[in-house]
């Protein structure tokens, strides 16, 4: 008894000092949570902007409050809503593509993998990785160069005798979900293998030489080893790029759009833009689908993540 | 197949294991070959493009705009370079991302360094709550219409500080870092701690040297991110003061006709220069010349930061 009373009196003066202590820590990272306050959740309260007619010059309080309007507007049938289906689609195809052709980083890390020639593969894996560090833009720009109608691949074409009249590439709304798909894997297929290429060297070497010693071929060691390794890290990105489904990102589709493409390019996020900072002024209309695009977003993860737990047994975030 | 098995050893760092052989089959020679060209097509997509830019730019104009340059540069001259650097613009764009990517590099390093750190202080007050709360955000977004509102009250739009303040506190570099820290042992702190270090001393001379690896590679991918960075440019910024290199490019692109007449009415060129052809800018050559001109630095790096690529990818994939 006394001994704990003692125990407990020696404690005591320490216990208030550290906890004075854990206060001054948090006092010294206080400005950064208050920074990610300001950028990451006040914003959040820019949603009520959804619910009033807003007119930017004018202060919110000087606004219409019209309810759920703009969300109503979605749902019935104004002329709203074909061009909303028209860019939904366009979303779905382009997020669509990007998981169909997810497999090829790991396709891409297997057969890198495969070569024999260290200062070849080093080569080869160092400049295909370059385009993924160059910005849309200038992505953009190398397009342009190539591909406009008096650019390299019509000048060549032409001159050998190919094609008679240049080829409309960028402003024609032929195949334009194909081709921005095409551009993505140029810039990003070198990039994403990268990931598969590190899990490949952490693959047990053990397993080789035992499927080697059962008699496995070198296919049989690519087919029966290598692609079930990669296949956590697979499953993992393969989820998160279906959590990501609705974000295809502004910066693509911004730089690739011109009045010929807008029927197919229009993606959820460009489509945000142009309806509001991009010139048509319907910010509130902007922040409803802002605001359905971010819950549907955070649903996803959350079904995504419940989906991981259920067939991996771990959760991703 | 000797050299395949050594290739294997050498990856998984097991030099000198012995190995049965692998039999050599005609359908592995085969799909050795389809292997090795597929590579290198891919490989030479990935490079013509740039190469494509840089010798236009060098080659005579008259020849580059008619399209005759796709090999080999032709007349080499410098003359777009010493052009399109007069453009108005172009000057004040360049100084704007080079200061845009040292002090929003450096600011998020530091930033990501110290909370790191400061994450791992069992001591503090509510840590893991105030953990969660700055790695949730990486999960959810108000939208891009709420975050313009945002900034606009807080008079960030025309404001160069819209390109630093907003990229101080990056959830995903913290969780690089303090998952870096992780891995060093208490003892290192608390022998400081006895030796009456104070936190900040602590964090300064023990813990910020030991974590440059991984600072390394946030600073490398976060001043790629900077320098490539457009959309903030396009959203919060109307001022042509404030524009980024990035964005003068794309201005450029869809602006290169009216471009190569100013230049070339510009008071610096000479008659001399304007006559001939092969020096005279073009739509053409400005805009190759001023792509080229916002990719080198890129290129110039690359070779540096290559090495964190995988460091940096490997301790990212370990969750929060």
């Amino acid at each position: 008894m006394q001994n704990k009373t003692g125990a407990i009196a020696l404690k005591a003066p320490g216990k208030g000092r550290r906890k004075l202590q854990g206060f001054r820590l948090f006092l010294m990272i206080l400005p950064f949570l208050i920074l990610t306050f300001i950028f990451s959740y006040f914003p959040l309260y820019g949603w009520v902007y959804a619910f009033f007619n807003y007119k930017p010059p004018l202060n919110l309080s000087q606004c219409e409050f019209v309810g759920f309007q703009w969300f109503r507007m979605l749902f019935n049938g104004s002329g709203q809503i074909k061009q909303i289906l028209v860019i939904l689609r366009n979303t779905f195809a382009m997020s669509g593509l990007g998981i169909l052709t997810s497999g090829l980083p790991v396709i891409f890390a297997i057969f890198l993998s495969e070569m024999k020639i260290v200062k070849y593969k080093k080569f080869v894996q160092t400049f295909t990785t370059l385009p993924n560090f160059i910005s849309w833009v200038l992505v953009y720009s190398v397009a342009f160069s190539l591909f406009s109608s008096s650019g390299m691949f019509n000048n060549f074409a032409q001159s050998i005798g190919l094609i008679s009249q240049p080829v409309k590439i960028l402003d024609s709304d032929d195949l334009t979900w194909i081709k921005m798909c095409l551009w993505g894997i140029w810039k990003g297929l070198g990039w994403s293998a990268i990931m598969y290429i590190a899990a490949i060297s952490g693959i047990d070497q053990e397993l080789y030489e035992a499927a080697t010693v059962d008699g496995a071929g070198r296919f049989g060691l690519m087919w029966h080893i290598t692609l079930p390794g990669l296949l956590p890290t697979y499953s993992v990105l393969l989820l998160l790029s279906v959590a990501g489904f609705l974000n295809n990102g502004l910066d693509q589709y911004y730089v690739f759009q011109n009045a010929f493409n807008r029927d197919h390019i229009q993606v959820l996020d460009l489509y945000v833009f142009n309806i509001s900072v991009g010139g048509q002024n319907m910010y509130s209309f902007a922040t409803a689908l802002s605001m359905l695009k971010s819950l549907t977003s955070v649903v996803l993860l959350f079904v995504v993540n419940r989906l991981s737990k259920i067939t991996r047994g771990e959760t991703i975030v | 197949m000797e050299p395949a098995k050594n290739e294997i050893n050498r990856v998984h760092g097991l030099p000198g294991l012995q190995k049965k052989k692998i039999r050599k089959t005609a359908g592995s020679a085969v799909f050795d070959v389809l292997n090795y060209t597929a590579f290198t097509i891919f490989t030479l997509l990935c490079i013509y493009p740039f190469y494509y830019l840089i010798i236009n730019t060098i080659s005579a104009n008259d020849l580059s705009e008619n399209g005759l340059i796709n090999f080999l540069p032709k007349l080499i001259h410098l003359q777009n370079y010493v052009d399109v650097l007069k453009l108005k613009g172009l000057g004040r764009a360049a100084v704007i991302s080079f200061v845009r990517t040292g002090v929003g590099t450096a600011l998020t390093v530091f930033a990501s360094a110290f909370l790191g750190f400061m994450f791992i202080q069992k001591k503090m007050w509510k840590r893991k709550l105030w953990y969660r709360y700055l790695v949730i955000t990486m999960y959810f977004n108000a939208g891009l219409i709420p975050v313009f509102i945002t900034m606009h009250i807080l008079h960030l739009t025309n404001n160069f500080l819209v390109y630093i303040i907003p990229a101080i506190v990056q959830p995903f570099n913290i969780i690089l870092v303090k998952t870096y820290l992780e891995s060093i042992p208490d003892s290192l702190q608390q022998a400081a701690e006895i030796d009456g270090a104070g936190i900040l001393r602590i964090f300064a001379q023990i813990m910020l040297p030991l974590s440059l690896p991984i600072l390394a590679t946030i600073a490398i991918f976060s001043a790629v991110g900077q320098w490539n960075s457009f959309q903030d440019t396009l959203i919060y910024i109307t001022d042509q003061k404030l524009y980024s290199l990035q964005y003068v490019l794309y201005q450029y692109i869809n602006q290169s006709n009216s471009l190569a007449q100013l230049i070339r009415t510009s008071p610096g060129i000479s008659n001399e220069a304007m006559a001939a052809l092969a020096t005279r800018q073009t739509p053409t050559s400005v805009r190759m010349t001023v792509s080229v001109i916002v990719v080198v630095p890129i290129i110039l790096v690359y070779p540096m930061f290559q090495r964190y690529f995988v460091k940096g990818i490997m301790i990212g994939s370990i969750k929060g």
